[in-house]
């Protein structure tokens, strides 16, 4: 294994999102948006060959398809996932998505729903709640976003709780708050999770040449720093092959603003 | 028994204020060809419950709506479909957003005779608060453990499209997801089908697609002939979706007068005047099936 010497972000991104993954089994892996999706291709062909992958409609299949245009390629189908089975999978457990909220807050609550203060007429009607509220209560759920500032990462709560964080009062009285299982929140320019004390928001890795400091300006609520906290892995050049054939067309590269290099100049 | 109909006779079953149901998924197969015909004819006060795609849009946008029941509206590549948003910032209809489950859930309860469905999707979420009308439940076994009850989505019709069909009123649908046409089926008091290709008795000519039927035709009211009337959505193994089409119909939202010249170029004549306006049978039949 050796480590790259040239990266870029997108790749340092999928390289390390792949690792949520390592330690779930079997389970239905979901990456949504073309980083979370090679993030979990590269996952399945490394540190969690047990997870279960879809060809992004309604079958099973043990090789990662490819992003795009695919050629002559033939996915080989193993199984099926019809959405009636995707629901089956989601209410029992067995499913670790990476999803992309537009907001997220401090209790760890992510938005895609719409935003402005008035729902009934928002500013900016977004996707809806869509597969959030029940997905975030009964499986893992990792989040990836592009643009880390405070406009995503808000003050206070998100405009409208489509995914569900770690907020008691949220939840309608007698009720007993969910076991709420966030994982990584992955950014342009850190790793956190939210396990700090009392579930709060901690930085487990920055990327190459970037600041706490500059993380914590661009996030709404406070952060603090894990123990141990490091600097984002490097992608090995393995990793890199992997991620280029399952990218043919380097869609990874069309995903951040000017497809920045791995290592921010200083 | 013959249960086929036409476009016209199924729209004209419909009454204002209805509660209408549409199968299909986002921008795949969607009965596009009743939507039409509903949108040249001067019915309102709808109330939609869909996993949405254009069907939920362009009725939006010719002003039917009072209300929407969703999990989503989208067209796929263009993830929020651009009449729906229209109608959303305008503050222009009701709506119950729903969790895409909790949208299955309410269906299926309906469809079996039942006041609700028990279910933690939704807790803690802000579903509950912008569905001021739902309640919770609390079990009666020994865990208490309070749920949300999932009110049945009783609907009083649901249109869905089909590969195949006959004249009793039985199905076939292909494709590598049946999404839940079954459940808007069931939870219908009547459905009103279309169908690329209809047949006298379905048995007679396709046995071997028996298991691609998704519905009883006990539930089915009517049948109608409309080959290519899911375009511009796709219906699987027919044709796919029509994106230029949909890029276009969506460009037309951002454009002063937009949907009305949308209606006066496609929907105001019949269908074969659409299918002409829209390049005609052998290029929508061209139409790759979408990869992803």
């Amino acid at each position: 294994m050796t480590t790259a010497k040239e990266f870029t972000l997108a790749e340092l991104i999928i390289a390390t999102g792949a690792q949520t993954w390592a330690a779930d089994g079997e389970v239905l892996a979901t990456g949504i948006g073309p980083l979370p999706r090679l993030a979990a291709g590269l996952a399945k062909l490394t540190c969690a060959p047990g997870i279960m992958m879809t060809d992004g409609e309604a079958y099973l299949v043990e090789d990662p398809i490819p992003l795009g245009p695919r050629g002559d390629y033939k996915p080989k189908l193993s199984g099926w996932m019809p959405y009636s089975r995707v629901f089956d999978s989601v209410w029992s457990g067995r499913r670790h998505a990476m999803v992309t909220p537009v907001q997220v807050d401090r209790y760890g609550q992510g938005n895609i729903s719409a935003l402005g203060g008035d729902f009934k007429k928002p500013k900016v009607a977004m996707l809806g709640v869509r597969g959030f509220p029940g997905n975030s209560i009964c499986h893992k759920n990792s989040m990836f976003l592009p643009n880390h500032s405070k406009r995503t990462f808000v003050e206070g709560e998100v405009d409208v709780v489509a995914s569900v964080g770690y907020n008691a009062k949220n939840w309608p009285e007698g009720a007993k708050p969910a076991d709420v299982k966030l994982g990584v929140v992955i950014t342009d320019l850190c790793v956190f999770d939210f396990n700090g004390p009392d579930h709060a928001a901690q930085v487990l890795s920055l990327h190459p040449g970037v600041t706490f400091e500059q993380v914590q300006e661009a996030t709404g609520f406070p952060l603090l720093r894990a123990e141990g906290m490091t600097t984002t892995a490097a992608p090995t050049e393995e990793q890199l092959a992997i991620i280029a054939r399952l990218d043919p067309h380097n869609v990874r590269a069309t995903v951040l603003k000017g497809n920045p290099a791995g290592v921010r100049a200083a | 028994m013959n249960k086929e109909m036409d476009l016209k006779a199924v729209v004209g079953d419909l009454r204002d204020g209805m509660t209408i149901g549409f199968g299909g998924w986002g921008p795949r197969r969607k009965p596009m060809a009743l939507v039409r015909e509903i949108l040249r004819s001067d019915l309102k006060d709808l109330t939609l419950v869909a996993y949405g795609g254009p069907e939920i849009g362009m009725l939006c946008a010719a002003g039917k709506v009072k209300k929407l029941m969703y999990g989503f509206v989208s067209l796929d590549a263009m993830p929020i479909e651009p009449y729906f948003r229209k109608a959303r910032e305008a503050g222009a209809v009701e709506v119950s957003e729903l969790d895409e489950g909790l949208l299955l859930l309410g269906l299926q309860a309906a469809g079996h005779n039942l006041p609700f469905a028990a279910t933690r999707v939704g807790l803690g979420s802000d579903v509950m608060k912008y569905n001021p009308h739902f309640k919770t439940v609390k079990s009666p076994y020994d865990d208490g453990e309070v749920l949300l009850a999932m009110p049945a989505i009783k609907l009083d019709v649901a249109l869905i499209h089909t590969s195949r069909a006959d004249r009793l009123g039985n199905t076939q649908t292909d494709g590598p997801d049946p999404f839940f046409d079954g459940l808007f089926a069931r939870a219908a008091d009547k459905v009103f089908v279309t169908t690329e290709v209809l047949v006298d008795r379905i048995g007679d000519e396709y046995s071997d697609k028996a298991k691609s039927n998704l519905f009883e035709r006990c539930l089915v009211t009517g049948v109608v002939k409309a080959p290519l009337g899911a375009h511009p959505t796709a219906a699987h193994d027919a044709y796919g979706w029509d994106m230029g089409h949909l890029k276009a119909y969506a460009a037309s939202a951002t454009e002063e007068g937009g949907w009305q010249g949308y209606v006066d170029q496609y929907v105001k004549g019949d269908e074969a005047s659409y299918i002409a306006s829209v390049g005609g049978e052998a290029q929508i039949r061209a139409l790759p099936l979408p990869i992803f």
